[in-house]
């Protein structure tokens, strides 16, 4: 049987699943463990397709890049920050979801403290930058 | 093996009445008794009050595990005859919440004005504990804590002795937020304290007709909870924490509605206020067997 999830984490879930927000939840190793419908485009893929994804996938897989098109490394992605740092992030940068479309996008990364100071992950909520 | 008594199946108010006479109007409360003689006490709703009474004189130490602090699980707190005992020793064991400990919340009630004497005062030995995220042994009995939904900090436990597993869950919504319920155990609240208990007592306040008007209160619906014990993989199920509003006539008839539905492949057995369960590993005496 699986391990349960933390509580705080089933209803981040909950929470994500209710929002029109693109919106990531990772464990604390970075494995992605749950994203939204209107996360969807920006992987190209539904999550009921790929299940939880490590970090090394999740983080290339949109190609994200600085305003002059160049590569950022996984780790200094916001998520990645809010992840190793224990605390908030946020970062603008340009992706391409496997639909093919260049997106400006702004993350905004929160670390999950539960009880007791535990670290149970980090979310990541997405806006897409107008014109 | 653990001998399981229900002193009190009530939610949320206490609700005493010729109509509520065989399922029981008091509020939460579970005594369970270990090989060894030890004695922990699931919440201290107006149940423990009886309880406490009916403690062996020889006693001289009780854990009282609360699940949270709604007042429907600690309201008999203050009429638990064993705090006003000097050679007692009383554990409370409950979650604190993220910005007050476990004694600054009982304080607030057990303090004027809503209660005459306060935590301070009770001559017995008393002392209080933050539920802690690992398992703990008290006596014969180990018990796990874990956080479930519900508004606030609850948890539920699960307590094992001798190759048998209790869980308690009397305030939860596993069914809060997902679409079609159950889905997959991982993601599930609860389930890892559920899983394959021999004895599980949860929350079943509502009718599925009334469940869709209380979404977000915190509690299940008689069909979430057999659905819930049926992924879990209990093998016995009690449904408490009925509904004041509901009456020995209303549960016998919403009972057999929802298991007609359902099939348990799993006994169940709704709580009734002074049933009792012995439970005692498989290999010896056939696991979970109740008395009403």
């Amino acid at each position: 049987m699986s391990p349960q999830q933390e509580i705080e984490m089933i209803l981040a879930r909950q929470l994500a699943s209710y929002l029109v927000m693109p919106i990531f939840v990772v464990d604390p190793e970075g494995i992605l463990v749950f994203y939204n419908e209107p996360a969807e485009p920006i992987l190209g893929r539904r999550f009921e397709e790929t299940g939880a994804m490590p970090m090394r996938e999740w983080s290339t897989i949109f190609e994200p890049t600085d305003e002059a098109g160049v590569p950022i490394a996984p780790k200094e992605l916001a998520l990645a920050i809010a992840l190793a740092e224990q605390r908030p992030a946020h970062r603008a940068f340009w992706i391409r979801g496997l639909d093919n479309v260049h997106r400006h996008i702004e993350a905004t990364c929160l670390p999950l403290m539960g009880q007791a100071q535990r670290f149970l992950g980090a979310i990541a909520i997405f806006w897409e930058v107008e014109g | 093996m653990m001998h399981v008594t229900l002193w009190g199946t009530r939610g949320s108010l206490a609700t005493p009445g010729p109509e509520t006479a065989r399922y029981g109007g008091n509020t939460s409360c579970v005594e369970v008794q270990g090989a060894d003689g030890t004695v922990v006490i699931l919440d201290a709703g107006t149940g423990v009050r009886r309880l406490g009474m009916a403690l062996p004189r020889t006693l001289r130490r009780v854990d009282i595990l609360l699940t949270h602090l709604h007042l429907d699980h600690l309201q008999g707190l203050g009429f638990f005859a064993p705090l006003y005992n000097p050679a007692m020793e009383v554990h409370i064991w409950g979650p604190a919440s993220t910005t007050l400990s476990l004694q600054a919340r009982l304080t607030r009630y057990m303090s004027p004005p809503l209660f005459p004497v306060r935590l301070r005062e009770f001559p017995c030995t008393l002392h209080l504990h933050e539920v802690p995220r690992q398992a703990m042994a008290i006596g014969a009995l180990t018990v796990t804590a874990g956080f479930v939904c519900h508004p606030g900090p609850t948890v539920g436990y699960r307590i094992a002795a001798a190759g048998t597993v209790l869980t308690y869950i009397p305030d939860h919504e596993p069914a809060l937020g997902v679409p079609r319920f159950p889905g997959r155990r991982e993601w599930t609240s609860g389930a890892m304290l559920a899983a394959d208990a021999d004895l599980l007592i949860h929350d079943a306040q509502y009718s599925a007709e009334e469940y869709p008007q209380h979404i977000g209160w915190g509690h299940s619906a008689l069909p979430h909870t057999l659905a819930f014990a049926t992924l879990t993989g209990v093998k016995h199920l009690v449904p408490f924490h009925h509904d004041p509003a509901h009456s020995d006539a209303d549960l016998d008839r919403l009972m057999t509605q929802a298991i007609h539905v359902a099939e348990p492949a799993f006994a169940v057995t709704p709580g009734t206020e002074g049933a009792t369960f012995d439970l005692r590993a498989p290999m010896a005496h056939g696991g979970a067997e109740g008395r009403r």
